[in-house]
Formats: C-alpha cells, sequence, structure tokens
C-alpha cells in the first residue's frame, strides 16, 4: 500500500466509493456504494484495477490532488474539466502521473458525478464488508466522511498492464434525462390522473436531494388505499409519501418503508439518474423488463471492451 | 389425518430488472412474518440471489438477471413458500428498560382516553416480535402494539428525533437508533443502543427476535 494523491482541495463532496455493502440492509444499514456504477467500473477497468476496487466520488465540484507517488489514474462520469497541472486532460482512459503533478476536477460541464480511479485501488477503512463512505453512520472510507484537506489517498500494487480506453461511441454522454422505469407493486394505488402524471409531466430534481434519494417537483401525485406493511427497498424505487411528492431512492437509501412504491428505475438508467443535480429535468418513461435487460447488456457489453 | 397442505397466495411484482418483491399476505401477522422470514433465508442460499431481506409480510430479493430471470426466481419462490412453513426456533429475547416520559406521552393518553398508568400498563405487557428491521440502522418495527393503543402517526413529522426515543404509531412500536427525523409518537427512551458498529451484525435487533418492555424511574 502507498500514499499516492493528497488533497490540497476536497470539492463540494467527495467520498471513497465502492460497490457497497448490500449484505447489511438487513441491519438497515444502506447498501451505499458508487452512485453512478457505469463510470465508477469503467474507471476501475481502465487502470487495469478489479470493477469493485474503491474510487473517488466527486459531487458537482471536484478536488484539487498533488502526486505524492508514481501512479495511473482514469478519471470518468461527469465532465468536470479534469486538468493535469493546468492542461487538459482526458476523460475515459489512463493518466500517468508523477510525483509533484497536480490533477483538479473542476465545476461539471455536463452530469453530477465524476469518477476517480487509481491503479491498485483505493485502499481505505473496511466496514461491514465495504470500504463505500457511509456518511449517515460515519463508517466506512476516510473515517466515514467526506475528504477534506490535508487527507492522503493510498493505493494497493498496481497490476503491470498498459492502461485501456473507453470508445468515444461508447461514453456515456448524460444528455438524455430520460429514466425508463418498470410499474412497481403499488401503482395501482395511484389515481388514473397521477398515473398518467408520472409519464406526461416533467419532475426537476428538488435541492433537498443526495445520496439517500430525490425529493422530485412536479405535480402532486395522489395515492389511494390502505397503508402498506412495511417492506424492504431498493435503489431506483420512487417511492410515493403522503403529500404526494415523489421521491427516488438512491445508493445511500432507507432499507425499508410503508409508502407505496409506484415505479423502479431500471438498472441501466440508474447511471443516468446518478448523473442529475439538484435543478436539472427529468422525465420518467414505461418500458419492459426484457428493453430493460437489452440496455443493461448493452451497458455490460461496453465494459467487456476493457477486459478483453 | 394426513398433514395439511399449505397453499399460500402469493404476488410477486418486480421491483425493476434486478429485484422483486413477493407478497405472502396484507395482514400484521405472527404466522406469515415466519413464513417471511424462512423464505428470505433460504433464498439466501441461491447463488443467483443477491440479498434477500424479510418485510412484515413480504420479501424483497434482489438477484442477478444474467444467472435468472424473473419467471424463474418466481416459480422459485412459489414453490419454496408451497413447502409447509418450518417450526421457527423462538427468536432471542431482550429485555428493554424504559422511561415514560416521552414528549407525546400526554397527547396521547388524552387522545385514548386513558391514564398515562393505564397505558404504560398495556404497553408493557405483550411481548413483541421484530417483524422487520429496517428503514435506518438498529431500527426494528416491533408488533402488534394492542389494538387499543393504536393511533395514527402524528400529522406533523418531527425534523429531530432523539436516538434512544421509544414510539408509537398503527399497529407497531419501536425505538429511534439515531437521531433522525420521525413522525411516530414518543412516548419514553431507553439507554439501550440498538445501533452496534462494531459488531456484525452491526443491530441488537434481528428479523423474530423478541422485546419486553419494563418501566425503570427518571
Amino acid at each position: 500500500m502507498t500514499d499516492v494523491l493528497r488533497v490540497l482541495e476536497a470539492g463540494l463532496l467527495t467520498t471513497i466509493q465502492d460497490v457497497g455493502r448490500p449484505q447489511a440492509v438487513a441491519s438497515g444499514v444502506p447498501p451505499g456504494g458508487a452512485m453512478d456504477r457505469f463510470a465508477h467500473s469503467a474507471a476501475n477497468l481502465i487502470v487495469g484495477n478489479d470493477r469493485t476496487a474503491a474510487t473517488l466520488e466527486c459531487t458537482m465540484r471536484g478536488p484539487r490532488l498533488v502526486v505524492e507517488q508514481p501512479c495511473v489514474v482514469a478519471v470518468t462520469g461527469g465532465d468536470f474539466d479534469p486538468r493535469v497541472n493546468g492542461e487538459a486532460a482526458p476523460m475515459w482512459t489512463g493518466v500517468t502521473l508523477a510525483p509533484g503533478d497536480e490533477l483538479a476536477l473542476g465545476r461539471r460541464r455536463n452530469g453530477a458525478r465524476a469518477y476517480i480511479a487509481v491503479a491498485g485501488g483505493i485502499v481505505a477503512d473496511r466496514w461491514l464488508g465495504s470500504m463505500s463512505t457511509s456518511l449517515m453512520t460515519g463508517r466506512g472510507g476516510m473515517h466515514g466522511r467526506a475528504l477534506v484537506e490535508g487527507d492522503v489517498i493510498a493505493a494497493g500494487a498496481p497490476v503491470d498492464a498498459p492502461a485501456r480506453s473507453l470508445a468515444a461511441d461508447l461514453q456515456p454522454r448524460y444528455e438524455d434525462h430520460t429514466l425508463y422505469v418498470i410499474d412497481g407493486p403499488h401503482i395501482a394505488m395511484l389515481s388514473e390522473e397521477s398515473r398518467a402524471a408520472v409519464f406526461d409531466s416533467a419532475f426537476t430534481v428538488s435541492h433537498d436531494s443526495n445520496r439517500m434519494g430525490y425529493r422530485l417537483d412536479g405535480p402532486a401525485l395522489e395515492t389511494r388505499g390502505d397503508e402498506v406493511l412495511s417492506f424492504g427497498l431498493v435503489a431506483g424505487s420512487l417511492q410515493v409519501p403522503s403529500g404526494g411528492r415523489p421521491i427516488l431512492l438512491m445508493a445511500d437509501h432507507q432499507t425499508a418503508g410503508g409508502y407505496p412504491v409506484v415505479a423502479n428505475v431500471i438498472s441501466a438508467s440508474m447511471s443516468v439518474a446518478a448523473q442529475l443535480a439538484p435543478g436539472d429535468e427529468l422525465r420518467f418513461a414505461e418500458t419492459s423488463i426484457d428493453a430493460a435487460l437489452a440496455m443493461r447488456a448493452a451497458q455490460r457489453a461496453a465494459l467487456e471492451f476493457l477486459t478483453t | 389425518m394426513p398433514p395439511q397442505r399449505y397453499t399460500p397466495r402469493i404476488r410477486v411484482h418486480p421491483l425493476g430488472d434486478t429485484a422483486l418483491l413477493a407478497e405472502l399476505g396484507t395482514r400484521l401477522d405472527t404466522a406469515i412474518n415466519t413464513r417471511a422470514i424462512a423464505l428470505a433465508a433460504a433464498l439466501k442460499k441461491r447463488r443467483d440471489v443477491r440479498q434477500a431481506v424479510a418485510g412484515c409480510a413480504s420479501v424483497t430479493v434482489q438477484f442477478d438477471p444474467e444467472q435468472v430471470t424473473h419467471e424463474a426466481l418466481g416459480a422459485a419462490i412459489r414453490r419454496l413458500a408451497s413447502k409447509r412453513p418450518p417450526m421457527e426456533e423462538p427468536g432471542r429475547l431482550h429485555r428493554i428498560p424504559v422511561v415514560y416520559d416521552g414528549p407525546d406521552l400526554e397527547a396521547v393518553t388524552a387522545r385514548l382516553r386513558m391514564s398515562p398508568e393505564r397505558f404504560i400498563e398495556i404497553y408493557s405487557k405483550p411481548i413483541y416480535r421484530a417483524f422487520l428491521v429496517g428503514f435506518v440502522p438498529g431500527w426494528a418495527y416491533l408488533g402488534p402494539l394492542p389494538e387499543e393503543l393504536e393511533l395514527p402517526r402524528r400529522t406533523e413529522p418531527r425534523t429531530q428525533v432523539p436516538a434512544g426515543s421509544v414510539a408509537v404509531a398503527g399497529r407497531m412500536t419501536g425505538i429511534y437508533p439515531l437521531a433522525t427525523p420521525g413522525g411516530w409518537h414518543l412516548v419514553g427512551r431507553t439507554s439501550v443502543r440498538l445501533f452496534l458498529p462494531d459488531r456484525d451484525p452491526p443491530s441488537l435487533f434481528r428479523a423474530g427476535d423478541r422485546v419486553k418492555f419494563f418501566r425503570v424511574p427518571a
């Protein structure tokens, strides 16, 4: 394990994330993990890591980092105008850095979350089987908190292989804010008008949105019928609390609840959802499980190019 | 007489393309919850299942769609659930000390038209069951609450409920493990810690455990 990067400026919210702790939901612990799993996986695969290795998840405005030891990094996800020593640096490819180099991510030009992988994989506090930062419990990652100035980031031993690149036509653009959904278990509890409103209206990600979930502004959704007995929730669930303002559950979601779930965003669209920022507009579109699996397969195929 | 064959009515709903919800019933019922917990345990053993968590009367299953389809997993769930429910081992019993000085105790007892003494007597009598652990780390939905204590949740949820608050709503009771927002009626508090981050699993309560409250002076 080597100290490879030191934080000069932390950015708005930069956390260490891997693929989370799905087993911990039985104790009520949010599963966590990278919000955009495609960008996270791609960053890791580009530098020769296992796709489950930990990366830095940068939110809205990125960090400024100084290199302590020679390393190879990859920057993926939203375009935060990455620069090395002030010069524009390419994304979705390996970048070799020398001690003293400065890697800086700025404000977002598109998307909401950028990922930085380091060859060898970032090494940090492991809690319940995962290095993901759990902000709610203050565990995992960098001592359970977002990065601050002066933090030192360590990485494991890199594999000796040339870095790869994700071809331009396989890189996501984050321009289309359509989230494909499948009807949820409680869709029948929506009134006829509200059901139509889910698909005919645009919703805006509100400012009280975070890694737990996005509160959506738009038409209020009216549900009727008995209360639902509390049940296990998954990321992507569109939950309608009393009051009718829907919440899209994201990576750090509450693990159970009793509000109706009227739709579920498909796995391939969760990477799109992860790149939405407060103020962004989105639309829901109905799809089928077969179509969802086809979109999922296309994403997996894109990542396969990085492993073969 | 041959053993009665158990024929539950199960509804399986997709939760997107990588998860599903199997509903075993719509009532808060110990027998249904016992079956949900057993079904979740059986499903967790499958290689194509990533996680299975029992709800009050359901199981939420996350699976690997590269290994199994919704239909095949749904059929497997129906098969597993049609087997005779296993004999449940009694869950671990927790005795929880409570100081009954919650900020909502007076309003709750006024609405229920009973004295605080009577409320505490009825409330601390049953052994509650942990139907579901979840929502926030260490929280357990405990129940069923005696019918005469049933109230809808507060119309105005609190933005911050202190950790250790003992609360009631509907046919359930629970203890807030962390300071979080909450809409339940706060009737007391306990010093027992429910979220144990240095243990694995990190929750004092597990689904199926039993909980008995006893009164302690302030």
